[in-house]
């Protein structure tokens, strides 16, 4: 069972579909949101978003009431229209629907269609998009808005000798990094959604209410004319997939990839960069590559200490599980919230020892991984800031990776992929486990010897639990 | 009406004016009304509203009935203390699902109450509706009814389907749970014959970094006994016995008015509003306290307190004053005490209040905001990021006080800001929270690092070109 309770979801592993859809409209250039839906929405998706970014957020909401819930929000949803286009003056607003907007059965195409003809809207784009909240969770509604977004867009299909590339939600500043990667082999490309200057902006004088920055909408109407898509995310599947889109409708080729978290996962993804480019890897790589390695060699005695609970975005989840199985850190409980039937293959592709044991859950909850890690000695926690209630209960530590990260500052600047991302992220892991053993070895020898009738921390002397 | 800026929306027209001494209030000033579609109301919705008020209560369960959502972006975001049980920093959801949206969601709800029970032995479960639920007709009561006939404990519907109104509603469907609850008091305890005429419950507290705690020693030296407060660090048995007070000290009236006059129609409490923060109304509200005990003792025994602790705060705070003093101030809070509370806390240190507005501020509110706000001072209501950013320029404000939404808009303004928001670390009322919150203006108004946007600012055009560090030479 997924769950320690069946009808109950106890302290959540995941978020609703319009959060991600957010996230991913929140990387297209000059672009607003607008939540079809009661005010709340809009609201906790902001804090939401604008703790973990550390950035104001803007989402506007339809601000639906008792009577639009009853009569229809038609005119709520054109006068907020009429209303961002006055305070932003954006290029494109993208509307999501809400659990109640897709209750209540709002044509949400319709009323953009009807708003825009009545007010002579030229310039603007509006792209609809339908992420009811008991749908999915934030990770299908995140490629479900990038979905829209191509499906609206991407009508040229004039060959060009550029690449797509569209990502699961990185940070920031793993995309900057990915830009460089790019760049560095000579290869042009568009990048979907770019959240690497909106989502983490430099102080300017000049305050801007939309940020810079951003997918343009002139890029994604040319993604039909490319050579190729890496469509950054193991697990979208081909309804929800802006790659596979693209492939069905233009025939651009699909390359799907896992996060390049790992030695391995960053290889394929070096390995396509130079398969498409025609350029060998640059050396900088090779030298990165090699310096990750013997990192893991300097570690391995300390990382092979390591049990860890993993948790989150589903995608997330599996890159690092790749890591640290890379790294004899071994995955004792693999937890994402999101529903997915392909999530436990997927893990089961990777090789590591105990995985036979190995919690592999998907549609859980923390009370769940709570459990989990008691019983199984966890001494590592890795995902969101949401791992934080575990943490403190259990006396665990947490590195984070992921999003929502609202109790720590920097998510928005920390790289995980690539070789040096992720060895950063490695050092931390293994960081993490040395103090915490630092924090407890004299203690427990001294139980474990010379007053044995003390309680022992489970697994902090010996190499196994 | 003073001039209006350009960009304000039309329909915001009204909830904005500068303020204007010496003429009658400006009728034409709207507050408490729906958010304006599109505007990016700073707001949140009904079950927000109900969800914050409740959910301090520790020994509770509370199941949110809906989909995930509104489970997850509310899941021990309140820095709400608990002095027993934590029961209350869980947050159950029924998750629900499209089939569930379809054929009905009673079933799950009442199986998912079944669980809890099996696992737990709460005394009262808080059912929050949500929007889908109250769209697809759930039949919450009915569900809790039955759930009360099987475990013989407290399942209360809270009525909090999001489009239903605005956050105020929430909190009165809030309140509708706690009377309901306050209306079951165990009826084999013996029923109270003599009122303590010094007992009294502390209405619109929520422990928020252990404020209940800190103020209910106060009440202790005072020679007064807090029932409960309502509903920091609260318990179902202590909100059953509320209704024993003599009296109620509201404090956050937005969230409590309605509970209050509940009480006093129901229950004969009668009550007054006061405020712990700020040295004036922490000393107002402690007289008004003892003064409602008509008890000599206990007007003796605060008056010496307020002497002893104002004098050493006086003293401690004189300190800040010096560095502090002469700034500007924009306040956007949640409710309207809490504004008022602000204004003269900042008047106190010497700051001048040039933009002041709330999300749920009540009319009576604003009308003690224009009483004390200056000539010209903005004041609005249910604002937006556009409004909070022209505002503060127009108005140079030195400093903004809000919540977490807030926060990163000050930031990027390069203007310096205060947490006044239910996450807080620090307790910010009483003596040691006025010195707080001294402490943590100073902090941020004195911060170096506004120095260096200032030089930013100076060298945009060069894009910051460092050009202050001397060569090297000169110190060979």
């Amino acid at each position: 069972m997924n769950r320690n309770y069946v009808n109950l979801n106890t302290n959540p592993c995941k978020m609703c579909m319009p959060i991600g859809g957010c996230l991913a409209l929140k990387g297209i250039e000059q672009t607003m949101v607008m939540m079809h839906g009661s005010q709340g929405c809009s609201t906790y998706m902001r804090r939401h978003i604008s703790t973990h970014y550390n950035e104001p957020v803007d989402i506007a909401s339809s601000a639906l009431n008792e009577k639009e819930t009853v009569y229809g929000g038609e005119k709520n949803l054109k006068k907020g229209l009429a209303n961002v286009i006055k305070m932003y003056e954006p290029k494109i607003i993208g509307v999501l629907t809400t659990c109640l907007a897709e209750t209540i059965g709002e044509d949400i195409r319709a009323i953009s269609e009807s708003f825009k003809t009545e007010n002579n809207v030229s310039d603007l784009d509006i792209v609809t998009i339908a992420t009811p909240g008991y749908g999915a969770s934030q990770y299908e509604g995140y490629f479900a808005a990038l979905k829209a977004l191509v499906t609206y867009f991407a009508k040229d299909a004039n060959p060009s000798s550029h690449i797509n590339v569209i990502t699961t939600l990185m940070t920031p500043a793993d995309q900057r990094l990915l830009k460089e990667m790019l760049s560095d082999f000579g290869l042009s490309f568009v990048l979907l959604p770019d959240i690497s200057e909106t989502l983490d902006a430099p102080y300017e004088t000049q305050y801007h209410k939309i940020p810079k920055g951003g997918t343009k909408r002139e890029d994604i109407a040319r993604m039909g004319g490319a050579i190729a898509t890496i469509e950054i995310g193991q697990l979208v599947y081909d309804e929800i997939s802006p790659g596979y889109a693209l492939y069905a409708t233009h025939g651009v080729p699909l390359h799907r990839l896992p996060m390049p978290i790992g030695i391995t996962q960053t290889d394929a993804l070096l390995d396509l960069l130079s398969k498409l480019s025609g350029n060998a890897i640059p050396d900088k790589y090779v030298k990165q590559r090699g310096r990750m390695l013997d990192a893991m060699v300097d570690s391995h005695k300390y990382n092979g200490e390591g049990r860890a609970a993993i948790f989150g975005d589903p995608e997330i989840v599996l890159a690092t599980t790749a890591l640290c199985a890379e790294n004899g850190i071994k995955p004792e409980i693999i937890a994402t919230g999101t529903q997915s039937k392909t999530f436990k293959q997927f893990v089961e592709t990777l090789s590591f020892s105990g995985k036979e044991s190995a919690a592999i859950l998907d549609d859980t909850d923390f009370d769940t991984i709570q459990k989990l890690v008691r019983e199984r000695g966890v001494n590592l926690l890795i995902g969101n800031s949401d791992g934080k209630f575990v943490m403190e209960k259990e006396g665990v530590p947490l590195v984070r990776i992921g999003f929502p990260i609202h109790d720590q500052v920097g998510a928005q600047r920390k790289c995980y992929i690539g070789y040096e991302g992720s060895l950063r992220f490695l050092d931390d892991l293994t960081n993490t486990i040395l103090d915490h053993k630092h924090m407890h070895y004299r203690r427990n020898v001294i139980n474990t010897y010379f007053k044995p009738t003390e309680a022992v921390e489970k697994g902090a002397i010996g190499y196994d639990a | 009406m003073g001039k209006q800026q350009s960009n304000v929306l039309e329909e915001r027209q009204d909830f904005i004016i500068y303020n204007k001494k010496n003429t009658k209030k400006q009728a034409s000033f709207q507050c408490d009304q729906q958010s304006t579609s599109g505007a990016v109301s700073q707001r949140a919705c009904v079950y927000c509203g109900a969800r914050v008020v409740l959910n301090p209560i520790t020994d509770a369960v509370h199941i949110i009935h809906g989909p995930i959502g509104c489970a997850s972006y509310t899941w021990d975001i309140r820095g709400s203390l608990s002095s027993d049980k934590e029961f209350y920093r869980n947050s159950f959801s029924t998750d629900l699902r499209e089939r569930d949206i379809i054929f009905g969601g009673e079933k799950k709800l009442s199986a998912a109450i079944d669980e809890i029970m099996a696992t737990h032995d709460p005394k009262v479960i808080f059912v929050y509706a949500t929007c889908v639920v109250g769209v697809i007709g759930d039949d919450l009561g009915a569900v809790a009814r039955q759930a009360e006939a099987k475990y013989g404990i407290r399942v209360i519907p809270v009525q909090s389907s999001g489009f239903a109104g605005n956050k105020s509603s929430g909190y009165k469907a809030a309140c509708d749970a706690i009377l309901d609850l306050m209306s079951s008091a165990d009826s084999t305890r013996p029923p109270v014959t003599a009122k303590d005429p010094k007992a009294f419950n502390f209405l619109g507290d929520f422990n928020l970094a252990g404020e209940t705690w800190l103020v209910k020693r106060y009440f202790e030296e005072m020679g007064v006994k807090m029932i409960t407060a309502i509903t920091g660090d609260s318990t179902c048995e202590a909100l059953q016995n509320a209704p024993n007070a003599s009296f109620n000290i509201v404090q956050c009236a937005g969230s409590m008015h309605y509970l209050a006059n509940h009480m006093k129609e129901t229950y004969g409490i009668p009550f007054a509003k006061i405020s712990f923060y700020g040295i004036e109304d922490i000393v107002d509200s402690l007289r008004t306290i003892a003064a409602l005990t008509r008890d000599d003792d206990v007007i003796r025994r605060t008056e010496a307190l307020i002497q002893r602790e104002a004098e050493k705060t006086a003293f401690a705070l004189n300190a800040y004053k010096k560095r502090i003093a002469g700034k500007t101030v924009a306040i956007y809070v949640g409710g309207g005490f809490k504004a008022i509370s602000l204004i003269k806390q900042f008047n106190d240190l010497g700051l001048k209040s040039v933009m002041v507005g709330t999300q749920t501020g009540q009319k009576d509110e604003y009308e003690v905001i224009q009483d004390l706000a200056e000539e010209g001072t903005v004041i609005l209501d249910d604002a937006n990021p556009t409004e909070l950013e022209n505002f503060i320029k127009e108005k140079g404000a030195d400093l903004l006080v809000g919540g977490v939404k807030e926060r990163p808009l000050a930031y990027k303004l390069g203007v310096a800001f205060i947490d006044h928001n239910h996450e807080r670390k620090h307790p910010l009322c009483g003596f040691e929270g006025a010195l707080n919150f001294a402490k943590e203006v100073d902090l941020t108004l004195n911060s170096p690092v506004w120095q260096y946007l200032k030089q930013s600012d100076k060298s945009d055009a060069d894009h910051g070109n460092i050009k202050s560090i001397e060569p090297i030479e000169k110190f060979a």
